[in-house]
């Protein structure tokens, strides 16, 4: 019995050192979702009073790259390597959609909620939502606005959600790959910038993407200013969560480059929103019939204002 | 003859979800099937102005069906869920027979009319149908998850379920 259970911890030990050698051998990290939280809390101390460390990550990256070895250790080819990219909890998520929602100026978002534990539950879902919310919410504007003409027959549009999720996923995986590969370019000639993995890439934009839904579903209101300021809102939030996110792993390079980067990703996010809001969404005053139509429709009193 | 019997057996088991684990147990994809098929019939003769603009042709209903369950099992698998692969596939399936009952009810509501009063009855009916469909996967999919992560197994099972739905509402006869 004393020798099993002097196996059991020198085990254990030797488990830990030989990790801290060779951080890609194949492991069984069993605690691994306990510590997480743990260091969640520590590292939150800790950016309260470092903030640009926090950004930059520093202090931190080679914690986090050890422990990026440690959780994919299982070969590519097995179930337990996939399953490594869904260890998150309800709480984890979120946590980080909120991050997404709410971002706080200074912190930046792969640091402070993704902690090396990239998820791609949160940008699969999140998407897979959003097609069908601008889908859905597109149908049912459309319907609300042509709704007292004579001449509307109303159909569903069902091609249209194939249309929604080739672009939303396009975007969502597509546009991180290009800026991995451009972060990874850059990196080989300038030093010093803070690096992200293509994971971490497509978790911010996946959850980045996530105000979107609330403002497809606000979209229905057939009121064009509307529209416009919930564009100018949502692009304001997710694009700020992306522009603190990359500012600094482009910083230290060329000032023209750095910009561009940033104006880059930018715009492609505001092509994103304006484009789903001018395909899948009708404009409100669009041929509108003469006024001999019974005044009980609310699109009536968008003529009289303009 | 058995076969025949034990998928009667679960659709009853569907319509009264008990936390019973036969459905489990004995898994089998004739149900679904059946189910599916019937379903995306129903789901035919929608209106079109053009071949861009109407309800979902046999196909994709199919597709949307099928690969949807697909999704939400790897999901759950992904995510740390015991349970097998073709049993959550059966339950899925199983549990879209409310759905086919509010889709035989929907058409036979728009034979009488196509009116305001008739799409209130259709609302009505569709979302009573849609959750008792996810009521009743929950029901028999939540213990096979780990505990805290019940949330992030059940939203995609609401929101196949919702698709289902809005296609099933959405239908407009010709």
């Amino acid at each position: 019995m004393a020798t099993a259970d002097d196996l059991k911890f020198q085990e254990f030990d030797d488990a830990a050192n030989l990790l801290a050698a060779n951080p890609d051998a194949t492991t069984i990290s069993i605690d691994e979702p306990a510590e997480i939280p743990k260091n969640k809390h520590g590292r939150l101390q800790q950016s309260g009073r470092e903030e640009d460390d926090e950004l930059l990550g520093t202090d931190d990256s080679d914690k986090t790259e050890l422990l990026a070895g440690q959780k994919k250790s299982a070969p590519f080819w097995t179930f337990e390597y996939y399953q490594t990219f869904f260890d998150v909890d309800t709480y984890q998520v979120l946590d980080r959609i909120k991050g997404s929602v709410f971002p706080v100026p200074g912190r930046n978002f792969v640091r402070l909620y993704i902690r090396s534990n990239p998820d791609l539950y949160g940008p699969f879902w999140i998407c897979a939502t959003l097609v069908f919310a601008i889908a859905v919410s597109g149908n049912l504007s459309n319907f609300f606005i042509h709704l007292g003409k004579p001449t509307y027959h109303y159909v569903p549009e069902f091609r249209k959600v194939s249309i929604a999720a080739t672009t939303i996923y396009a975007y969502a995986w597509l546009v991180p790959l290009a800026l991995w590969g451009f972060l990874m370019w850059r990196n080989s000639k300038v030093m010093n910038i803070v690096s992200y993995s293509f994971l971490e890439i497509v978790c911010v934009y996946g959850y980045s993407l996530f105000i979107y839904i609330p403002t497809a579903i606000l979209w229905i209101i057939p009121q064009k200013a509307v529209r416009w300021v919930l564009v100018m809102f949502s692009l304001c939030l997710s694009g700020s969560v992306l522009v603190m996110t990359f500012w600094p792993a482009v910083r230290d390079d060329n000032r023209r480059i750095a910009l561009a980067t940033i104006g880059t990703i930018v715009l492609l996010h505001a092509l994103l929103a304006v484009g789903c809001l001018a395909y899948f969404f009708d404009a409100p005053e669009l041929d509108f019939p003469a006024p001999n139509i019974p005044p009980h429709n609310g699109t009536t009193g968008i003529t009289k204002i303009q | 003859m058995r076969d025949l019997k034990a998928v009667g057996k679960k659709f009853v088991h569907v319509m009264y979800p008990k936390k019973s684990s036969a459905l489990l147990r004995d898994w089998d994809l004739w149900g679904p099937l059946v189910l599916c098929v019937s379903l995306a019939l129903m789901l035919q003769g929608g209106s079109a102005d053009s071949k861009d603009d109407g309800g979902p042709q046999f196909a994709e209903v199919f597709v949307i069906i099928w690969f949807g369950a697909v999704v939400i099992t790897l999901n759950s698998k992904l995510l740390g869920g015991t349970i097998s692969f073709f049993q959550s596939l059966c339950v899925l399936g199983y549990c879209v027979l409310p759905l086919t009952v509010a889709m035989l009810v929907c058409r036979l509501v728009l034979l009488a009319g196509s009116g305001t009063v008739s799409f209130v009855v259709r609302l009505v009916v569709v979302i009573a149908m849609f959750g008792w469909s996810t009521l009743a996967s929950t029901a028999f999919l939540a213990d096979s998850q780990p505990p805290n992560r019940k949330a992030l197994v059940v939203y995609p099972i609401f929101l196949f379920y919702f698709v289902i739905s809005w296609m099933i509402l959405t239908f407009t006869p010709q």
